[in-house]
Formats: structure tokens, sequence, C-alpha cells
């Protein structure tokens, strides 16, 4: 991991796609592109239904919209994420299904849809090795779907706990642990112990009671080693978790999260999305529009890591910015996507001493990090 | 339990006397006006004056509907007052910042387990989404104490998700749309 500097560090707006109708809720970076010549690719999904492909290609190198996938969703996609493979792409929607897309020669063909919540998907993540697919919805549950040969994907289990709708799914970046997080205010771990993954339970419940979070977790993302987690909420804070994943990986049985610190003050309104990069950085993005990047500072290593802001972007997007998403392979690059219904790629670059005063100055008074107990 | 009126004795106050806004000589067309409480209110209780008749008439239908009653069962309207005269909404109440674009509207509902708490609320977000400017942010709460489940419902009202969600439910947006017929006209 890098060590970043304080201030040294600017986002610059490579470029604003537009083309959706209606709000942006998520974006996917496509990992199979942006190295060995082929050019990078994004998804985005929409209020309006639709899904755009985005590609940088040209003399110009300049972002355009590649595919419009539509007329398959019936309501607001919500969530879309590709396959480590970077041949499929899982989208969720209100309309209760999500939907499989295959990339075949550049077209997009939806080959499969997965039928079985009662209302609104919301969330849809891929396992690390593409044979597992979670999905999660208002209607409380976390769907586990095993994929099967020729687009078949079968339920392997449906898991119930929340008490509320379930907002955001995500795997593990090493091993078969699924993540939920919910309007109930608390994130819930689900395993399973044995190999076949057949009995999946919940692990852990992080709810208020043990240092988490007073009202809807939105989204939560892993560093890359696995081992910490960031979550963010409704409750205008950041908060930071560890693991001794390495124990668990070993086969030692479940490793509890524990909580490290809390990032508070620094959005004013709803957090809705937070994304820790390979290089370390957090991305968080919310509704008072503005985008903030933290980093673990090594000011104060007695206590355990404590993180800092590094940048401040106000006026990041003209709405809410509902997602911030890193580039896996081209580590500077930032996406974002909002309720103007554009997206905007950013670039972090280091800039000078000068601009770097106005640019990230004025970390507010009331902001703090608050050292776990 | 549709039958019954939920509130049949409303406490019905006087409208207050509106400011008449002042008016220079001089209009510049091109200068841009900062949104201000009044507008706000303006913008929510002339629009709201007919939305409780509107409202219940639609909420009692729509009631009916779930619980596979006949049409014929409805009676008269809860109240043929405005929401202003029940003191839903007052000017006071309507916090307004235009140069953070902000606006914050705590409405009282007129008992303490009204039913259409939630529906008001749905009905004063989409008002005001159709009227003000993108920029924006926009809380919406329940007077606090005047309701029984009023952290559940202002959590509700102000998850962009379930109101998205719910604008999608052509239900939903028949009976916010009958509610606000009456304001665009």
């Amino acid at each position: 991991m890098e060590f970043f500097d304080d201030g040294d560090y600017e986002l610059r707006e490579i470029q604003k796609l537009e083309g959706h109708t209606d709000r942006v809720w998520c974006l996917s970076w496509n990992p199979k592109t942006g190295i060995n010549g082929v050019p990078p690719i994004i998804a985005s999904c929409s209020g309006d239904k639709t899904i755009r492909i985005w590609e940088q290609s040209g003399p110009s190198q300049s972002w355009r919209c590649k595919a419009v996938l539509e007329e398959t969703h019936t309501r607001t996609v919500r969530s879309c994420a590709w396959s480590l493979c970077g041949k499929f792409l899982a989208t969720g929607s209100f309309d209760a299904t999500t939907a499989i897309w295959e990339n075949v020669g550049g077209d997009y063909e939806c080959v499969s849809t997965l039928e079985g919540h009662e209302n609104e998907v919301k969330s849809v993540s891929w396992n690390e090795c593409g044979n597992m697919l979670a999905t999660c919805s208002r209607d409380k549950s976390v769907w586990i779907w095993e994929v099967l040969p020729g687009n078949e994907f079968e339920c392997v289990t449906v898991l119930q706990g929340h008490t509320q709708d379930v907002k955001m799914v995500q795997w593990h970046p090493r091993m078969d642990i699924v993540f939920s997080c919910s309007y109930d205010n608390t994130i819930k771990v689900w395993w399973s112990e044995d190999a076949e993954s057949e009995n999946w339970e919940c692990c852990q419940t992080i709810g208020e009671s043990n240092n988490g979070h007073s009202s809807t977790v939105w989204a939560l993302s892993f560093n890359v080693e696995g081992d910490k987690m960031v979550s963010c909420s409704d409750d205008l804070t950041l908060k930071i978790w560890e693991a001794n994943t390495l124990r668990m990986e070993s086969g030692d049985g479940y490793a509890p999260w524990s909580h490290v610190c809390t990032l508070s003050g620094y959005h004013d309104r709803t957090i809705f999305s937070v994304h820790w990069s390979r290089e370390g950085i957090i991305a968080s993005g919310a509704a008072d529009d503005a985008i903030r990047l933290f980093v673990e500072s090594k000011d104060d290593s007695i206590d355990g890591p404590s993180y800092k802001m590094l940048l401040k972007k106000e006026k990041a997007h003209d709405m809410d910015v509902n997602s911030v998403q890193w580039n896996p392979v081209d580590h500077r690059l930032l996406a974002s996507g909002s309720d103007d219904g554009t997206i905007k790629i950013w670039e972090l670059a280091s800039t000078s001493t000068e601009m770097t005063e106005a640019s990230t100055e004025s970390t507010a008074s009331t902001a703090s990090t608050e050292k776990k107990a | 339990m549709v039958s019954g009126l939920i509130n049949a004795n409303p406490v019905v106050y006087e409208k207050k006397e509106r400011r008449v806004r002042s008016a220079s000589d001089y209009v510049d067309e091109y200068a841009v006006e900062p949104i201000d409480q009044q507008e706000v209110f303006d913008i929510l209780s002339a629009s709201l004056i007919l939305m409780p008749v509107n409202l219940t008439i639609v909420i009692v239908r729509y009631t009916v509907m779930i619980f596979e009653r006949s049409i014929r069962d409805i009676k008269d309207p809860e109240h043929p007052y405005s929401l202003e005269e029940l003191k839903v909404i007052t000017e006071d109440a309507i916090e307004v910042n235009d140069e953070r674009s902000y606006v914050r509207v705590t409405f009282t509902p007129t008992v303490e387990h009204c039913s259409m708490a939630t529906v008001i609320g749905l009905c004063l977000r989409v008002k005001l989404m159709r009227s003000l400017p993108s920029r924006y942010k926009v809380d919406i709460r329940v007077a606090p104490g005047t309701h029984a489940t009023e952290a559940a419902v202002n959590k509700q009202l102000n998850d962009k998700e379930r109101v998205a969600a719910a604008l999608e439910n052509p239900n939903l947006v028949d009976m916010v749309d009958e509610c606000l017929a009456p304001t665009y006209g």
C-alpha cells in the first residue's frame, strides 16, 4: 500500500457521460478491460430502466456509449455487477428479477432471468470464482445462486434474518462469505462452514449495540487483503471494521469482525456509496453531492490504525452521488454516478502545493475520527 | 374500519392572512429570485387546499379496494378543510435556505395514529419534487411527538430508494396524482 501525504492530490474530471434519462444508481467496471489492449468498459444502470455500456476508445480516447440494454427490466435497474471473467453482467431491478447478460462479440444478450424475490431486487454480487451470485431485496431476504452449465442458475439457499429491506449484498474478496446491509441498521455476515456450501447461516450481526450504525446501512466494501471492511450509512458516518481473516482462511473457524474506528462529520447528508481501492484509498459518495477520499493515517499508530481525509470534492455532481467505483486496473481512475443522470470519470492526480491548499483545506471542525472504546 | 372517520372532530383553525408580495416598479425578469419560506408554503398550501378532500376519497377508495369492499360504501370525505386549516402544515413549520438549496417541511398529523401520515408525506414530497429546482434537498418530517410511529414514518419518507420504488407503483402514483390533481390547473 502506498503512503499518501496530506494534500498532494486532486480529483480531475476527465469526462461527463450523458445518456441516461433518470438517476444513475450503480456503476461497475469490467475487470477484464483496460489491460492487454482491451479498451476500458464500465456499465451503469438507472431509474430509466436501462443499462448502458460505456467504452473508452477512438483516437481521442473519449468515453462513448456502446450499448443500451433495454426492454428486459420493466422498472428501475438498481444494481449491476460484472463477473470476474468480465463475460457476464448481472443486473437487479425493482421489477423483482435479476438478469444475466452475456457479452457475445460486443453484443449483449440476456441469457437468463432469475425470479424468486417477492419485490424489488436492490443489489447483486458475484463471488470471486464467479460460480456463485448473491441477490437481496426489499423482501428482507438474501438469495445465493449457483451458476450451472448452460447459463442455468439454481438457488442454493434463501437467507432470512434481516427485519427490513436489504440494501446491499457483497461477497468477501477471498472467501465465500456474504455480507448484507440493511434498512434495519445492521450488517449481517453469512457463511457456510462445510465445504459444500450447503449450511449457510448468519455468523454475526453488527448492530448499534456493538459499535454499528444507528440508521440504514447503504453499502460496504473491502480492502484488497480482505481483512478490513468499510461501511457507510444514513447516520452520516463511515465505519471501519477488521477481522483475522488469515486465521479463517487457514480453516480455523469463523473470525468475527470488530470495530476499528468511525469517520464522522465529513458528509452532512446520507452516504450512499463507499469503495476501497486496491491502493488503499476509500472513496465515499453522498446525498450532499460530494465525494470524499480517505486513507489510513500513519501518524497515530499506537492505538491501531486511524484514517484521515485525503481530499474532498464538493459539488462533484449537481445532485446526490449514488455510486463511486475505483477502476480495478488503472488505480487512479474513479467513476461516480448521480441523481443528475450523469456519470463522471475522475482521475486522481498529483497537484502542486499551492493548489492543494485550496482544494483540501478546512476539514470540517466537527469532523472526527472516533477510536474504538 | 373504513366507514368510521379517523378523526371525527378535527380542530379547525382560521386561515392565516396572506402577506401581499411586494411588486417593485421595475421587474428584472432575468434576476434570480431566491426561493423563500412563503413561496414553499404557497406551493404546498395553495396546492393542498383541496388535498384532504381528495386524499380522503382516494384513501377510502384505496382501502375499499384492498378490503374488496364495494365502492358504494364510501361516505362523505373526512374533512372538507385544507391542510392549512387543520394545521397539518403551517408556514412556521417550513424551513427554507435558498443559498444551501435546502427545504425542511414538518407536518402535524391530525391525530396521533393518523394512518394518512405516510401518504400526506409522500404527496408533499412529490409536490416539492415537481415544483422546486432539482438542486434542492428536501427533508420531510412529522412534528416531534405528534405521531405514534414518528421515527418509522420519517425514515420511510426520507429513504429515496423507497420513495422511488413507491412512485413506480401504479396504484400509489394514481393515489398521489389524484390527491395533487386540483393543485395543477
